[in-house]
């Protein structure tokens, strides 16, 4: 329970030091993607890796760093799951969210405050989904089910409201001729 | 170990490693193609939701087996509007067809049954009961080839025959036929393919289609054979099993079969802890059985056991030149 909230909400909220530890991170990752020598390495690397090679950025250095700090990211999430939330070891604590995380990652666009916005969205579906299942006859699967529409529509679907929109640009243009 | 208790354990090996094997065939179709799909688990999911349904509804296994297919070809579907027509991302798609079919069979399960998004046990006809095949009674008396054909080979449903069969089929498709070559070509250079004046766009769908009968097969399998109807989760990962199998096989027909083989044995054996006790004379624990698919794939992707290479134009949408 973080007192300084009690300014905000009327009650305490079961959100802990892991928000402002989360928080802080996605602008660490953003000072370091975009303010930093290894950030542009790792960006040139990402958006061409032939002319990173050609550059004189070595591949194999860059992979192993990028995935070092994933993989410290993605450790940090259990620290709001075990000692923050259970405040013990569960089976299988992670529930999903590396799933999720790939598509909020997608959905904000590869950029720390994007990915912030689209966490605290997932996040929003994913306890406001609990609260309905347990106060209302709404079954608590179709979280699942939104979620998925969601990823669906703005992860994997982007494109198609801008390529229905040429589409329909095309169409009218032919009709004019 | 006596001899009947490893019957034993092959025959479930056998029982398990169908749906993945099937599975890994939809997979290496797909990704041959150079469509990236972790939906397969979400596809299987479904087809085994469906036919558990239709085949508690109607009745009969074959209907269910029908709408098992018809589901998964619909998410197939999905999955090709998705990543193919629109572009999107092929991972992403995927992932959001695990999460669509993992709601929607629990909630239309159990809006229709009412039993906790399970369907009722599936009896009689509902169910692939299983065949013996000819000459098991011929072959009874021969010592150690008489068992082994009869609780090994024969004594299974259909479907287990028609995986085993559709390895030789996709082997002939992918590398004996105009249409193989094709599948392939597109998953490597679809620039090339496109030259040559063929549609890419038609190719990778024919792909994806399927790969949705196919992952239809599985998760019917699942569902009216493997146990006696659909429950909550019941594919249990066996699509992310039957990606790391695609992947231990290096996307090839008849290693992929080796890998279902080989995954499915760590299954029966992670069914009996006490037989792996008593042979290896540790205590081996469940989860590390379960996990050994995955160990042994990160070791095959480290580049341990030779050199696993993606088709090249994998995962990436095919822009045509404006």
């Amino acid at each position: 329970m973080i007192p300084g909230f009690n300014l905000l909400f009327v009650k305490a909220v079961p959100a802990n030091v892991t928000l402002f530890i989360a928080l802080f991170m996605a602008w660490v990752v953003w000072a370091l993607l975009w303010r930093t020598r290894l950030g542009y390495q790792i960006r040139a690397f990402g958006k061409s890796e032939a002319a990173a090679r050609y550059a004189g950025i070595n591949p194999v250095r860059i992979t192993i760093i990028a995935m070092l700090i994933s993989g410290g990211l993605a450790g940090m999430m259990s620290i709001n799951n075990v000692m923050g939330e259970a405040e013990r070891l569960l089976q299988n604590s992670s529930e999903g969210a590396g799933f999720i995380g790939i598509a909020v990652a997608l959905m904000g666009r590869n950029h720390p405050l994007g990915v912030v916005l689209a966490a605290v969205l997932f996040g929003f579906l994913y306890q406001g989904g609990a609260e309905l299942g347990l106060w209302t006859s709404i079954p608590i699967e179709l979280r699942i089910v939104v979620q998925g529409l969601v990823i669906l529509f703005t992860g994997a679907l982007d494109q198609m409201v801008r390529m229905m929109l040429g589409w329909a640009f095309r169409m009218t243009r032919m009709g004019a001729v | 170990m006596d001899y009947a208790i490893l019957l034993q354990i092959l025959d479930s090996t056998l029982r398990l490693a169908t749906p993945l094997l099937l599975a890994c065939l939809a997979g290496l179709f797909s990704e041959r193609a150079g469509v990236f799909d972790i939906g397969l688990e979400g596809k299987m999911l479904m087809a085994a939701m469906a036919s558990g349904t239709v085949a508690a509804l109607t009745g009969s296994v074959w209907l269910g087996l029908l709408a098992g297919i018809g589901a998964s070809l619909l998410l197939a579907a999905l999955h090709g509007i998705a990543s193919i027509t629109f572009r999107g991302n092929q991972l992403i798609a995927g992932v959001a067809l695990n999460f669509l079919s993992s709601g929607i069979t629990v909630l239309v399960a159990q809006r229709l049954f009412g039993q906790g998004g399970r369907t009722p046990p599936l009896t009689g006809d509902a169910r692939f009961s299983p065949i013996t095949l000819p000459f098991t009674d011929a072959l009874a008396g021969v010592p150690i080839i008489g068992p082994f054909y009869a609780d090994v080979i024969s004594g299974h449903p259909i479907l287990v025959y028609v995986a085993l069969a559709l390895v030789p089929l996709s082997w002939w498709v992918l590398y004996r036929t105009r249409f193989g070559l094709r599948l392939r070509a597109v998953g490597e250079n679809p620039a090339a393919v496109d030259t040559a004046g063929v549609s890419v766009v038609g190719l990778r769908y024919a792909a994806v289609a399927i790969t949705g009968v196919l992952c239809g097969l599985a998760g019917a399998y699942m569902a009216t054979a493997l146990q006696a109807g659909f429950g909550r989760e019941m594919t249990a990962g066996r699509g992310y099993i039957a990606l790391a199998a695609l992947i231990f096989a290096k996307w090839r027909p008849f290693q992929a079969l080796g890998a279902c083989l080989l995954f499915g044995f760590f299954q029966a054996l992670a069914l009996r802890p006490d037989v792996v006790e008593r042979v290896a004379h540790v205590k081996v624990p469940v989860s590390f059985l379960d996990a050994l698919p995955y160990i042994l794939t990160v070791l095959v992707l480290a580049g341990f056991v030779g050199k696993a290479i993606p088709p090249r134009a994998g995962g990436e949408p095919y822009v045509k030149e404006r």
